[in-house]
């Protein structure tokens, strides 16, 4: 069983939704993404997702925005994501890791290299914001045969149409983009997404989880009960910008027990 | 390069607009569907007669076209050896060619119901020609733009807002027209329901490359007609500036299949090619994705897009329109490059020997035409797109003059 597969059964298993933290790799400074995966995963992260930094994060809203460019001031490369992950892996062997970032910068170093790099680096899965399932062959096939999975957005917007196709080339789980806007958009009606996910999870076996605006145990509460997992990316990044890690741990324990069902 | 067969150089983009391996749609899946429905839209509309008509009339009773094909035969005399022939499409109302695409754009906007239409804009051309049709056309307007481009072309940001618009400034990254882009593009996604986003140029997510051609190819349907009906023959050369490459693609398309016609594109050098301050990307960048399409992209090793450097806020961009990169790609077409100096000598030629200030963007393929024309025998012709005039650039060159 792939260590995702693992973490959503356990999840299931305890009656609960996967907590599924985002960072971004070297903000500000890689050390620092480490201690605070760490100190995610000891107050409760399930699973977490790694930013790759890229110059013009056109799907992020400013706190995330803001986050890709002091990790790029700070230096940080696709190698240097790679490394964070290997050293998370000497202490850390069962938190999955899913890197999250834009097409252009793995397409410059090859899918196929990024492939192998991700997976002998110890990394699970990869999201690519800006690249459709359309266009994904290439790098689908790389992640593929190196055990990765492939997770793709479903967005409200998504027609009947397109969804049979993006189901269709998806592993892992379905990433269900719970507003119309950017990340960390302050919109987001818990009433709709339940909707839809229900909807969703007539279509796929996959586990489901919902992102883009989730930020309150209160908000997430009302999510557990029909998501595999939510997604909490903003808050994180606004309180690693303020380095503040006694408040992330908490975040990460307060969105915890709320996602018990 | 090897020769291609004729089907693959075929100036068609496939169902999911690729222009040979250049294009497509590289956007979150938010934005997939009214993609989507964009392309359906559009293609319903410029099939429609209706719509087709509408266009036209717009063009010809707002904006002033047929714009004039004019001979500068001082300016030839100036730089020795061929005819220099101009497309004014700088006496284009709003003094560019950039309201060609927002008049069919804000069209098509209005009649997919939206109320309201973004744009994002670098020299603050396509920033004025969006405003002004969305003011035509009652709608409500906002303009993202860099603060640095803000700086350097205050006269259009008092324009936009006297048309109506709010120009919202961007100061993220380098502060020009690709971070400006990225914004409209956030934008977009959060209002996506009434909001049409126009976007200025042949760049950006299918269905738009194309359809920012169609619009603009009135330019080179024009040029070739008066070309024949006032020269007998169609030119040696066509001369068009880059930046994403709409005005070029404009005048490049009805020549497409005109074999003796050379197509040449002239992208900004900055203070050099061989500096890091140049925007050319077609010369010295790799292939990437960027704004939703595969292209040349001006990029690091690691992939991240680095800024571009040009003395004319239009030609600033750091990639190029994805035709533009096939065009190069099976030698259709050349592309040249012209520095901030260059381009400002021709700037002051053609005002002195010919009385029309043109746009620094402009100037760039001026300036190359007259470097082509003196090389060759005095009956060639060499066509020109003058894309726009030059009051905007005042304070450049006045500034630049000054030193």
């Amino acid at each position: 069983m792939t260590r995702l597969a693992a973490s959503f059964a356990s999840c299931r298993a305890e009656h609960r939704s996967a907590l599924i933290t985002y960072l971004m790799a070297g903000d500000p400074s890689p050390e620092d993404t480490l201690a605070a995966m760490h100190v995610l995963v000891a107050g409760g992260a399930d699973i977490l997702e790694l930013g790759m930094p890229f110059s013009d994060p056109s799907a992020d809203g400013p706190s995330i925005e803001q986050a890709h460019y002091r990790a790029l001031a700070a230096g940080m490369t696709l190698q240097g994501v790679f490394a964070v992950v290997r050293r998370f892996r000497e202490r850390d062997d069962h938190t999955p890791i899913v890197l999250m970032g834009y097409l252009n910068p793995i397409e410059q170093k090859g899918p196929l290299w990024f492939a192998q790099a991700a997976a002998a680096a110890g990394v699970d899965g990869a999201l690519v914001v800006d690249l459709p399932p359309e266009e994904s062959g290439e790098l689908h096939d790389a992640l593929a045969n190196h055990g990765l999975a492939q997770i793709f957005l479903v967005a409200p917007t998504t027609p009947p149409s397109r969804l049979g196709m993006i189901l269709h080339g998806a592993s892992g789980f379905i990433y269900y983009i719970s507003l119309k806007g950017t990340t960390g958009a302050d919109r987001l009606d818990t009433a709709d997404v339940v909707q839809a996910v229900a909807h969703l999870r007539a279509s796929t076996d996959l586990p489901i989880a919902v992102g883009f605006g989730v930020r309150t145990p209160q908000q997430a509460a009302e999510l557990a009960p029909c998501a595999d997992g939510v997604v909490v990316g903003s808050a994180v990044v606004e309180i690693i910008a303020q380095q503040d890690t006694s408040r992330l741990a908490a975040l990460a324990a307060g969105l915890r027990a709320a996602l018990i069902r | 390069m090897p020769p291609l067969e004729a089907e693959a150089m075929s100036c068609e983009p496939d169902d999911l607009g690729h222009f040979g391996p250049f294009g497509g749609r590289f956007v979150a899946e938010t934005l997939m569907a009214p993609l989507l429905e964009l392309e359906a839209a559009w293609n319903e509309a410029w099939a429609d007669p209706g719509f087709q008509e509408q266009f036209r009339a717009t063009l010809e009773n707002y904006v002033g076209r047929p714009t004039p094909l004019y001979e500068a035969r001082r300016l030839s005399a100036l730089a020795g050896g061929a005819r220099l022939i101009l497309k004014r499409e700088d006496l284009c109302h709003t003094g560019a060619h950039k309201i060609n695409n927002t008049v069919g754009q804000v069209l098509l906007a209005s009649r997919m119901g939206k109320r309201r239409v973004i744009a994002e804009t670098g020299a603050g051309q396509h920033g004025v020609a969006t405003a002004t049709m969305a003011a035509q056309a009652g709608l409500s307007c906002t303009v993202y733009m860099g603060a640095r481009d803000m700086e350097r072309q205050q006269p259009n940001v008092l324009r936009m807002r006297l048309l109506g618009a709010e120009v919202r400034p961007v100061h993220q990254g380098s502060a020009t027209l690709k971070d400006a882009m990225n914004e409209a593009m956030r934008d977009w996604v959060t209002q996506v329901d009434e909001t049409h986003y126009v976007i200025g140029t042949v760049a950006g997510p299918h269905p738009y490359p194309l359809m920012v051609r169609q619009l603009q190819s009135v330019i080179g349907c024009e040029a070739r007609q008066q070309m024949l009906r006032t020269h007998g023959e169609l030119p040696r050369y066509v001369v068009a500036c880059i930046g994403g490459g709409s005005n070029a693609m404009g005048i490049f398309h009805a020549f497409r299949d005109d074999q003796d016609v050379a197509l040449i594109g002239v992208e900004a050098a900055g203070r050099g090619i061989e500096t890091q301050w140049h925007a050319a990307s077609l010369a010295k960048g790799r292939i990437g994705v960027l704004h939703g399409s595969r292209s040349y992209l001006l990029q690091d090793e690691e992939g991240q897009i680095t800024e571009s450097h040009s003395i004319s806020a239009g030609l600033d961009y750091p990639g190029v329109g994805p035709e533009h990169a096939w065009l190069h790609h099976t030698g259709r077409a050349s592309y040249v490059t012209v520095t901030d100096e260059q381009a400002l000598e021709a700037f002051g030629h053609l005002a002195a020997s010919e009385g029309i200030l043109p746009a620094l963007e402009s100037a760039h393929a001026l300036a190359h035409a007259m470097r082509l024309a003196a090389h060759q025998p005095a009956q060639q012709t060499i066509l020109v797109c003058l894309s726009g005039r030059g009051d905007k650039d005042l304070a450049v060159v006045s500034e630049r003059l000054a030193r």
